[in-house]
């Protein structure tokens, strides 16, 4: 089991002759990922790989392959105009993987999908994966094992590293997603909590936050208040200064608000078992499969 | 981006805001001549990028050009929290009758623009915010309709009682708001928001942060970042398309992703060391990113012992460490190299580092206790 993607997950890749949509889409393929359309304007009725069929839209791609996921790998400035197309067109989900889409871009797009009941994952994210049935995005299918952890993260290889302890470890996941380091996302934490928390084939979650902005903090009430399973998190960024962007456009301590001090104190009081390295994450997690 | 009062006062200034005149110098003689067209007494006001100016002596009153003169003399140069002093803004000083608070804010939890006002304006807004948070209106405003008449008048009344005074400070939030929003703002503030004896409400203060996403798309805002206002390691970085952020420690990092290197940061700090910096060299592998970011590491004379943390995903560990070698080949590494490699293409990597006598480790947690006990032999 798994939440978002799984086996019957058919996907629109747009931008998929770009150069990163091109060397993803084919690692998607390799991963068993059922690309069933790509989408790159100008280039419809050509074929990806000598298999996947091309289409100068997604409302062609989803009407003629029945597509219900759409991944976006369009530049930035083009990528709030991807997502709002994907969404128009009919798909339940898209991911847009874009670093760099302007936050003002974000303001407009998020009532746009909110109200076509449309889930947008990201951007700025390296989107989810559920192993051995499907993945969208970046993360390596090759670090990851099926099981019955879930991984929510803001970050990219953060979620990498830990991921590959639990995977080294014989810990498998149900689904890694990864929700993005913008201030605006369309997928908080609390959204994939309560999918987990629905999940039969999720029993322990780990939550992998960041510096900046209250989403944990919110997070953290909401574990007490809903999450039947137990958590187990991480802040980054306990030596970040106040006031700088640490690469990701979220990672921001304003004012004397968003530190991880604030964060860790939150999850502790929300009985979330906080990791102080990485490499912890496996004895924390393996104490509650246990339990 | 952080834009200087005067970058913040002209894209006020285009939208209708209304503000003393003034402008901008770079010397004390161009400081006296605004002074001498102004008339009367000006403010000096120190161009930085770090608030409490005033305290730190960088905003000076000045009854006569002469004195404008002496007193940009005195500022230009200074040094404020580290920053050196390279213009000065030349304001005629404003007779203030009230100071009220107006500002704008990109707010994550509602996902949209918000504004703060206050009617207790010139001093710090997160502390009003602490200790007296019924003196603070908040109101979020739904980009699709833009800031409706309604709101601003509901929001200029809570700052003034008078209709008219009301009416003109509604004015100026509609034009705050277009600042805002056709300049991809994450943050514009107006502190104070003053109105003169004779009426008259205007902006006497400009701060404004742009989002860095919008710079790809908006050239002629990106041309007003100052480089002067910044680390020059910073700005180096930055040109080799490099997120680097200098700190005061001895552990240099190179790790690839934003959260790990965080938390790369964290792990030195935890074994009981200290991070030099933060620095993603981001997905793409390019050897010459490595080579930079080497570069740019090692001219910092502080750092001890330098840590890559590499996870390959995107990231191809074999251009990483082809990076290194290059590096080490091009300029001398005076300090030990610590690195981890783990992911794509990893055994060619270690395969190419022994080549030249290097070696890798594949263990995160082993590589950051192993240079901070470098560091701590080498103290």
């Amino acid at each position: 089991m798994s939440i978002f993607i799984d086996k019957d997950t058919r996907l629109v890749v747009q931008g998929i002759t770009g150069r990163d949509g091109s060397f993803h889409s084919k690692q998607m393929i390799e991963y068993g990922t059922n690309v069933v359309a790509g989408v790159t304007p100008g280039k419809g009725g050509q074929t990806f790989e000598g298999t996947v069929p091309i289409f100068n839209t997604v409302a062609e791609a989803v009407s003629k392959t029945g597509a219900n996921t759409a991944v976006v790998y369009v530049p930035p400035a083009g990528a709030a105009g991807a997502v709002y197309e994907a969404a128009d067109a009919g798909v339940r989900l898209v991911v847009c993987i874009t670093e760099g889409v302007p936050v003002m871009d974000m303001t407009k797009v998020m009532p746009y999908v909110r109200e076509r009941g449309v889930r947008l994952i990201g951007p700025n994210c390296p989107g989810l994966i559920s192993p051995g049935a499907s993945k969208v995005g970046i993360i390596p299918g090759n670090i990851c094992a099926p099981g019955r952890v879930g991984i929510v993260s803001r970050s990219g290889t953060l979620t990498y590293e830990i991921v590959n302890h639990l995977t080294k470890n014989g810990i498998g996941q149900s689904s890694c997603v990864g929700i993005g380091g913008d201030p605006i996302i369309g997928t908080n934490f609390i959204d994939v909590l309560g999918a987990f928390n629905d999940d039969p084939g999720t029993d322990v979650i780990v939550m992998m936050g960041e510096i900046g902005g209250t989403d944990e903090q919110n997070a953290a009430a909401f574990v007490k208040a809903k999450v039947k399973k137990p958590v187990v998190g991480f802040i980054a960024g306990q030596t970040a200064p106040k006031g700088r962007r640490m690469g990701h456009a979220g990672a921001i301590i304003s004012g004397s608000s968003g530190t991880a001090e604030e964060k860790i104190a939150a999850f502790a009081a929300a009985g979330i078992g906080v990791m102080k390295r990485p490499i912890d994450v496996v004895e924390l997690v393996r104490a509650r499969l246990k339990q | 981006m952080n834009l200087h009062e005067y970058q913040g006062r002209a894209l006020f200034k285009a939208a209708g805001i209304p503000m003393p005149d003034g402008d901008v110098a770079s010397t004390a003689s161009e400081a006296e001549s605004i002074a001498r067209r102004l008339g009367g007494t000006v403010v000096v006001k120190a161009q930085v990028h770090v608030g409490g100016r005033g305290k730190a002596g960088g905003v000076k009153l000045a009854k006569s050009a002469a004195e404008a003169g002496e007193a940009a003399e005195r500022i230009l140069g200074m040094s404020i929290k580290g920053l050196v002093v390279q213009k000065v803004l030349v304001v005629p000083a404003a007779d203030i009758a009230n100071e009220a608070y107006v500002g704008m804010i990109m707010d994550r939890d509602s996902q949209r623009p918000v504004f703060m006002v206050s009617p207790a304006g010139g001093i710090d807004i997160e502390e009003v915010a602490e200790k007296t948070p019924d003196k603070i209106r908040r109101l979020a405003v739904d980009p699709r309709y833009g800031l409706l008449p309604h709101q601003a008048l509901g929001l200029a009344l809570f700052l003034y009682p008078d209709i008219a005074r009301a009416r003109a400070a509604a004015r100026i939030m509609e034009q705050l708001y277009t600042v805002f929003t056709t300049n991809g703002c994450s943050l514009a503030e107006i502190n104070p928001l003053v109105t003169t004896p004779d009426g008259k409400v205007m902006a006497l203060d400009a701060k404004v942060i742009i989002d860095d996403n919008e710079l790809d798309r908006r050239p002629d805002l990106a041309l007003l970042r100052d480089d002067t206002a910044e680390e020059p390691s910073e700005v180096a970085a930055r040109r080799a398309n490099l997120t680097f952020i200098k700190l005061s420690g001895n552990v240099g990092c190179v790790v690839n992703g934003a959260g790990l290197a965080m938390a790369t940061m964290d792990l030195v700090k935890y074994y009981g060391g200290e991070p030099a910096n933060f620095l993603d060299i981001g997905g793409s592998s390019n050897p010459e990113k490595v080579v930079n970011a080497l570069r740019i590491i090692t001219s910092d004379p502080a750092v001890k012992a330098i840590l890559f943390n590499i996870f390959g995903g995107i990231t191809r560990t074999d251009d990483v460490a082809n990076g290194i070698v290059t590096a080490t080949r091009q300029f001398k590494v005076n300090v030990p190299i610590v690195i981890r490699l783990t992911g794509t293409n990893e055994a060619e990597a270690f395969r190419i580092l022994k080549d030249v006598g290097m070696t890798a480790l594949s263990d995160m947690d082993e590589a950051v206790r192993q240079v901070v006990a470098l560091v701590g032999a080498a103290a």
